[in-house]
Order: structure tokens, then sequence, then C-alpha cells
């Protein structure tokens, strides 16, 4: 009762049981005076923190939470510590897009000895969150709706043209398939000239019916865990081949299984755009692509729209529209641009200008919509856990099947956290949500902090791994965040 | 039915405006590039542009009738204070209904309702949730003035400017709209809304129609569909082969008007939570999870077969010939990888035969498949 109407705010604390539960009670057993904010969960190991216990703490109310486990180098496991570090440094970089204050979470280090030491701790968190007040309730944040259209400016000239190297690659998978590869992904045309739709090859007139250009926008590496163990081909985009390879790195496929067809990408489109520039529900009656010029027919009329105004957003940021690793790899490469100085998300750009409650506002506006049918999970080539995800769990119960935005968001949370430094940036999550909510926004704001921590890009390495599977002793990157 | 009735697009939004002071009116609104239905006040109705109000929603309505979430009753147990073992529960049932406009259906939303009804509300096991809200709206529906590339109402019996399931109809004309009530309910509804009365409209409203209807590429003969697509059941090659490139992410059956299933939770603590319903979809591995950890249809392509027989083959077994499917193309424009369903049910009946059954079975009456076929040379809505 007085936690919600007395001076005290609802603090979280996750100790790790051989050291800082061991501080907390050193601190209590010489009578040390503390704030009785902190509510005490034990844990093993600070490595047992799974950074989604934060969050949901945070989403569902607390004030603050604090962390803290035995001091690096002296984990009772040898390396939790290092884990969680990477972890929950992560995350603290991660709230503020949600709208949380980053302020609200710390993580921090007590060995048992260290009484006085917890007692500063505990009180200097408790200070900080005082200082912050009660944490903004989703209930009472007014939900925004807005979002500028921003196009952003493409860093290397997009084009849909007819692909000349086209003859050889469908020669080339034929061949394959003659050699006794079971069947290739691809893509055809679907149901009107501007969908197109995967096809897994199998003959040759399947082949035949192979299309590239500006329509195949599925990341086919999608489909390639479901056949594991069997020797099929698959037809990338560089974007799409980063998902190969990642799905390589962490093992889930295995290279010599896999054979990879490559062209040079010049960019596709975000279908809603060209749609948005044809009168409401339109029936498409063909489409001719030459040059970055999209003429788009329509009863009777014809639309023209170019490249630069209809490309997916990732398109017009993208420095990898070579397969970077391929087995055939056919016609001339495009040529790669310098990475851009800005290559955030229309949303993301949007978000970072607003202030923490107005973001609050934008998720809460954004994902009232949500339907949750979570095709953003389906069309995720790294969600790999498919029939299993944790979300589906109701022991745990990550999320409840209340329609609330918080419970919505939360699944997201999940989601990005679970990709954070796995996300190549395909950007399927949210080309495939039919209500078309921003969802990659929040994968992109782990994607810009794992690559300033660790200089890291997921899909580009078959060898790689990703950096939270890993760890260093020493992270010159990370900087301790002393609340002693 | 009754006489036409003329608005134009201030009355329309002022007639809304004043609605909402005693209904929630749901309309829709853009949010983003999505359009959703919405509650919406008085004053936004108000100061809303009609045109506006007149987009064909992203998502169905079916939320008005079918929450994606709704508390089937809230339960409060205290312990008793001398025996701790002795529990006293409390349950509480949600408010009644609250009278609703639906405004801004489309044909094939509101002809969802329809389908829902069946399974709903008739047979011995009425749902009362669901009847309620039935019973507390009044659908008011604009007639389709094209069809969407990805329509397809005329397959199932119905057509851009079918009444069926609508209290209401209204129809663009020039500078305003012609209303015509379709039912008592919708009649009440406009009785004092102050519009002029504008039977000099019919024509124009005819031809509104008929243009619409003549925007739809020609229906596949679906006679005889119910039966084949059962005999294709056990065909698993077809489905695995049509099914290839599904990604089993469930946003066809969300985004369905008549997709139904629902699960059934309890949230909160022992002591104190809700009981809610909230939208299943069969196209998750969980939905026919057993206990003992068999999953009869563990494959994406048990799913999808599962998902287009019922449209097409059971549902019409059991109700009479209608089709679960309206037609309103939502599946086919959002599906991630383009699966079509149109696709799978032409491609799941050719070359069958529907089979010469026993004599009962033969002689059931499919109304829907062999009424839709020739309603739709006509353009005219089916009558029942």
């Amino acid at each position: 009762m007085s936690v919600l109407k007395g001076k005290e705010l609802r603090i979280v604390g996750f100790l790790c049981n051989w050291c800082s539960y061991g501080g907390a009670d050193t601190a209590g057993t010489a009578r040390a005076t503390q704030p009785t904010d902190l509510r005490i969960i034990r844990v093993p190991c600070s490595g047992r923190v799974n950074p989604l216990f934060v969050l949901k703490a945070l989403m569902n109310g607390a004030d603050g939470v604090l962390v803290s486990g035995c001091h690096p180098r002296d984990c009772h496991y040898s390396a939790g510590n290092f884990y969680a570090r990477r972890r929950l440094e992560l995350l603290k970089e991660f709230l503020p897009v949600i709208g949380i204050d980053p302020r609200r979470f710390e993580y921090t280090w007590v060995s048992a000895s260290e009484g006085p030491r917890w007692k500063s701790v505990v009180t200097n968190f408790t200070a900080r969150v005082h200082e912050l007040g009660p944490a903004p309730k989703w209930e009472d944040v007014p939900a925004r709706y807005d979002m500028p259209e921003d196009l952003v400016n493409p860093i290397r000239p997009l084009g849909c043209g007819a692909h000349p190297s086209l003859p050889e690659l469908k020669e080339a998978i034929k061949a394959a398939l003659a050699d006794g590869l079971e069947g290739v992904l691809g893509w055809k045309q679907g149901f009107d000239a501007i969908h197109a739709e995967p096809v897994f090859m199998t003959t040759p007139e399947e082949v035949d019916s192979l299309i590239w250009g500006p329509f195949n926008v599925q990341n086919l590496a999608v489909q390639l865990p479901l056949y594991k163990g069997r020797k099929i081909g698959v037809v990338v985009k560089g974007c799409d081949s980063k998902g190969v390879v990642e799905l390589m790195a962490e093992e889930l496929i295995s290279r010599d299984d896999v054979k990879i067809f490559g062209m040079g990408c010049n960019g596709t489109v975000n279908v809603s755009r060209i749609l948005a520039k044809l009168p409401e529900g339109a029936r498409i009656d063909g489409c001719t692509c030459k040059g970055s010029k999209i003429t788009v027919l329509s009863g009777g009329e014809s639309y023209e729209m170019t490249m630069n105004e209809v490309a997916q957003d990732k398109c017009r940021i993208c420095t990898k529209p070579n397969a970077v690793l391929s087995d055939v790899f056919c016609g001339t490469p495009t040529t790669e641009p310098e990475e851009p100085e800005d290559g955030r998300s229309p949303a993301l750009r949007f978000l970072d200008s607003l202030s923490l409650e107005e973001r609050m506002g934008f998720w809460k506006g954004q994902m009232e919509r949500c339907i949750a049918c979570h095709a953003c999970r389906g069309a995720c080539p790294m969600c790999v856990c498919r029939d299993h995800c944790v979300s589906d769990s109701r022991n745990p119960e990550w999320v409840t099947q209340e329609d609330t935005v918080q419970q919505k968001l939360f699944f997201q949370l999940i989601h990005a956290q679970h990709l954070a430094g796995r996300c190549t940036g395909c950007y399927e999550c949210e080309r495939a949500c039919p209500m078309d909510i921003p969802v990659f926004a929040l994968k992109q704001q782990f994607g810009r902090t794992i690559k300033k921590i660790f200089s890291y890009g997921a899909g580009l390495d078959p060898k790689g791994t990703p950096p939270l599977l890993t760890y260093k002793v020493d992270e010159p990157t990370i900087k301790e965040h002393d609340l002693a | 039915m009754s006489s036409l009735l003329f608005a134009t697009p201030k009355e329309l939004t002022g007639w809304l405006a004043k609605l909402a002071a005693g209904h929630r009116v749901l309309a829709p609104r853009q949010e983003g590039p999505a359009v959703v239905f919405r509650p919406q006040t008085a004053e936004q109705l108000a100061a809303a542009d009609a045109e506006a109000l007149l987009k064909r929603s992203t998502s169905s309505p079916k939320q008005a009738m079918l929450p994606q979430s709704e508390t089937l009753v809230q339960f409060t147990s205290v312990k008793d204070a001398e025996d701790p073992s002795k529990l006293t529960t409390t349950l509480t049932v949600p408010e009644a209904a609250e009278p609703t406009v639906l405004f801004g259906c489309r044909p094939c939303d509101a002809r969802g309702f329809v389908v829902l009804d069946r399974p709903y509300l008739e047979g011995p096991l009425k749902d009362p949730y669901y009847g309620a809200r039935r019973e507390a709206t009044v659908i008011v529906t604009q007639a389709c003035p094209k069809a969407f590339s990805t329509c397809f109402c005329n397959w199932v019996g119905s057509n851009p400017a079918d009444s069926e399931g609508s209290d209401i109809l209204f129809t663009v004309v020039d500078g305003g709209y012609a209303l015509e009530a379709v039912t008592e309910k919708g009649a009440a509804l406009l009785e004092g809304a102050g519009f002029a009365p504008a039977d000099d409209k019919r024509q124009a409203v005819e031809e509104a129609h008929t243009a619409a209807a003549q925007g739809l590429a020609p229906s596949p003969d679906l006679a005889g569909a119910p039966a084949k697509i059962a005999r294709r059941f056990t065909d698993e090659a077809f489905w695995t082969k049509e099914t290839v490139k599904c990604l089993s992410c469930g946003a066809c059956t969300y985004l369905c008007p008549t997709c139904q299933c629902f699960t059934i939770t309890d949230e909160g603590s022992q002591l104190n939570g809700r009981r809610l319903r909230s939208w299943d979809s069969c196209m998750t591995p969980l939905f026919t999870l057993e206990t003992s950890g068999h999953n009869s249809r563990a494959a994406k392509s048990a799913r999808m077969r599962n998902r287009v027989s019922h449209k097409f083959s059971f549902y019409p077994e059991r109700y009479s010939g209608y089709f679960s499917c309206v037609g309103c193309g939502r599946c086919v424009v959002s599906c991630p990888v383009s699966l079509d369903i149109r696709h799978m049910v032409t491609a799941a009946i050719e070359g069958i035969e529907a089979e010469a059954k026993p004599a009962a079975t033969e002689a059931a009456p499919q109304p829907e498949a062999e009424a839709g076929k020739d309603k739709n040379a006509k353009g005219k809505p089916k009558k029942r």
C-alpha cells in the first residue's frame, strides 16, 4: 500500500546469489541504514538475468530496475557476468527508443564482503529514481498517430530494368538441378504484375518462371532452416545473402547443403508506395520497368513513377547489393557504396526527434492497431524457434492474451531482444506487417548500438559470432557504471 | 425495400456526429498507411472529411462483434480468515453491449457477420457475448464504388452492392450519398436524420452498382467445390506444393472477416483475474497441439489445408452450401508472400470430379454456389 500511495517508489533488484545478495546481507547484518524502495529478487548469477526480466518490470510499472552481480573476473560460474555486461549494456542503450528513461535501469557489481558499497549503491540508485519520480504510465500517455512520410535519399542509383544476366542465371540453376540439387528457391510473378511470390523450382519449366527485379521483395533465407539436411539452392539479393550467412554462422544450416545463386541488385520496391500512387483499389493490368522508371497500367491509364519514389527504405541505404557469399554469381556486381552517414529508418529518425514521453505515445499509437498476427515473426529469417516461440508459452507467461498496447509491444521487445546482434536488417518484419507498423526501428536501435560498441554487423561472416554469444574479459568499449 | 434518401457529405458527418451522442460509432480511420475501425467521438465525426470515413479498412470490422480479446468473466476470490482453505469467489460478467453504429463496412464485411451468425447464433448453443453485440449494432454499409484488384466477392455468391448483413446500404452518387434502409433497425436509425427523399437517384445508384460489378473478373465455376475440396483432403503432395512459400504467420486469419476461432485463457492471478476469449489462428502449431505432445497439424501444409477447406468445404457442408469466405481479398493483399486463396481453391478443384455421393448428400441444396453463379451475371443482390 505504501509502495503505491506513500513516498516509496517501486524498484526491482535482481541480485546474484554469490556476491551482491551476500553484499546486501552484509550491509543488513552491519545494520547499515538503507532506503526501503528496493524489492530484491535473488538469481543464481547476473548472467541469469534475461534482459526481458528488466523490460517486463519496466513495462509493467516498475520505477527502476537494478541488476547487481559479482565483479568481473569474480563470477562464481567464471563468465556469467561477462555475458551479463554485454546484454545489459545493450539493454540500457535500447530503452530510450521505447520512451523509457535509461537512468531508470542500472547494473553494477558488488561483492559479498562489500556491505558499505552495497549501501551506497542502493542509496544512490534510489536517490536517482526518486529524482526521476514515478515512471510515466502507458495508460496516461497520449497516443500519437503521426509519422512524417520522409523518403531517404538513396546513396546509390536505384534501378528496375531487366537484368541482362537473368538467362545466364536460369541456365546455371537448370544445370545445378540436373546435377542433383533438389530444388532452388526463387521468385516468380505473383497474382499481379507488381507482386512477386516465392517459388521452389524443381523443373526447368519452373526455372523459366524465375524473375529478377524490383518486385523480388521476399527474403527467401527464411525458408532455409525448413530444408535442413537437404541439398537445395537459393537465389539471393545482397540483403538476403546476409540472412543465409547469419544462419550459417549460427550453425542453423550447413554451408555444404545450400548452393547460393546471386546477382547484383538495384533495389526493390515497397508495394504500398506504388499502390499509394494509384486510385484506391486499382486493378493492376500490367507493369513495365525501364531504367529507374516504373510504369503501372491500370484501368486504361498508365501511372509513371521512379524507383526513388517507391523503393523500400532499406534499399536506399544498402551497402551490400551483391551477395556477400555465393557459389554462382551472374553478371557484373553492382557498385557498392560507402556506409551512409545516417542509416536510420524513417521511423527511428522520427523517434530520435521525440522526447521520451512522446516516444511512448508513438508506440502506443502504433501498437494499438497491431492485430497480434505475428507476421513479423513469420517473415523473420532469424526467428528460428519457429513453432516454439517463447511468446507462445503460458509458463513462463511473457505475454498475456490481452490486447493491450503493453502486451503487444512486449512481443515486439521479445523479438527485438532475441535479434540483438543477429538481425541482418532485411526489414522483412516491417514489410510483412499487414498493419504497416514500423517495428524495424526497434531492431535498428539494437543494431546501431551493436555497431557502436562491438563494431559488428550480422550476416557478413559465416564464421562470425554474434556479440551476445561471446565476451571479452576486458571490454574497452563498455564503460563502468559505478553507483557506489 | 424502402425509399432512397440523399445526404451531402456534411449532412452525413453531421448525422454520424449526432448518433455519437447515444451510440458508440465505429468508423474507418487512417493510422499511418493502415485504415482501421475506431470508436470516434461526435467532435471527430463532425469535423471529419466524409471521404476519409469511406476508405476500405485494412483489417476487417469483425472486431466490432468479436473483439481481439474480451473478458468473459471477472473472478475475485477471498480467503476465509478463519479457514484459509475456504474461498469465496465472486464472478462479475462484463456490462451489456453498448449500442453501436458500425459505419463504413463494405458489403463483403457485412456479409462476414452473416457467416459468423451461423456458428455463433444458430443451433442449440448461442453465444451471448456475440449475440448481444450483434443485437446492439447497426451496420451501415457502403456499396463498393469499384472492385479492388484482389476482390472476388462474385466467387462466393455476392456482388459489390450486396445488402445481405447490412442494416443500411449507401451508394456514392453525384454530390453526396444515396442511403437506403435494408432492415427495420436501419430504418429506425435513419428516422429523423432529416435527409431528403431521393428516389430520382435510383437510376444513378443502379448504374453505380452495375459499374462496380463489371469491374470484377469473372468467377470460376465453384459448383460442387465443397465436395471436390473434400476429396482433395488426402492429397498431401498438392497441399505441400501449394504452401511451399507459406510462412505460417497467421496474418490471413486475423485479417479475415469470417475467421472465428478463439482461445480461452485466464489472466491475472488465481485469486483475482479475468477469463479472456481472444482470437486464435489455425495457422499456428499451438492451435492443434494436444496435451500428449502430438500435433495433428504439425506441418504448415496441413494448417493451410484446414483454412481453405474450412472456408470452401467444411462450412458449406455444414451450413447448406454457404461458403465462409466473403471474397474481400484481405488475405491475398496482405500476405507477405502473396499466397492467393483464389489460386488454391481453383487449383484444388481442378481435375476433380465431384464424387457421386449417396443420395442424401447429393440432394442437399447448395444454394450459394448455384445461386451465386446466375446472380452474378445480373449483378443483383442475392436474396435468401
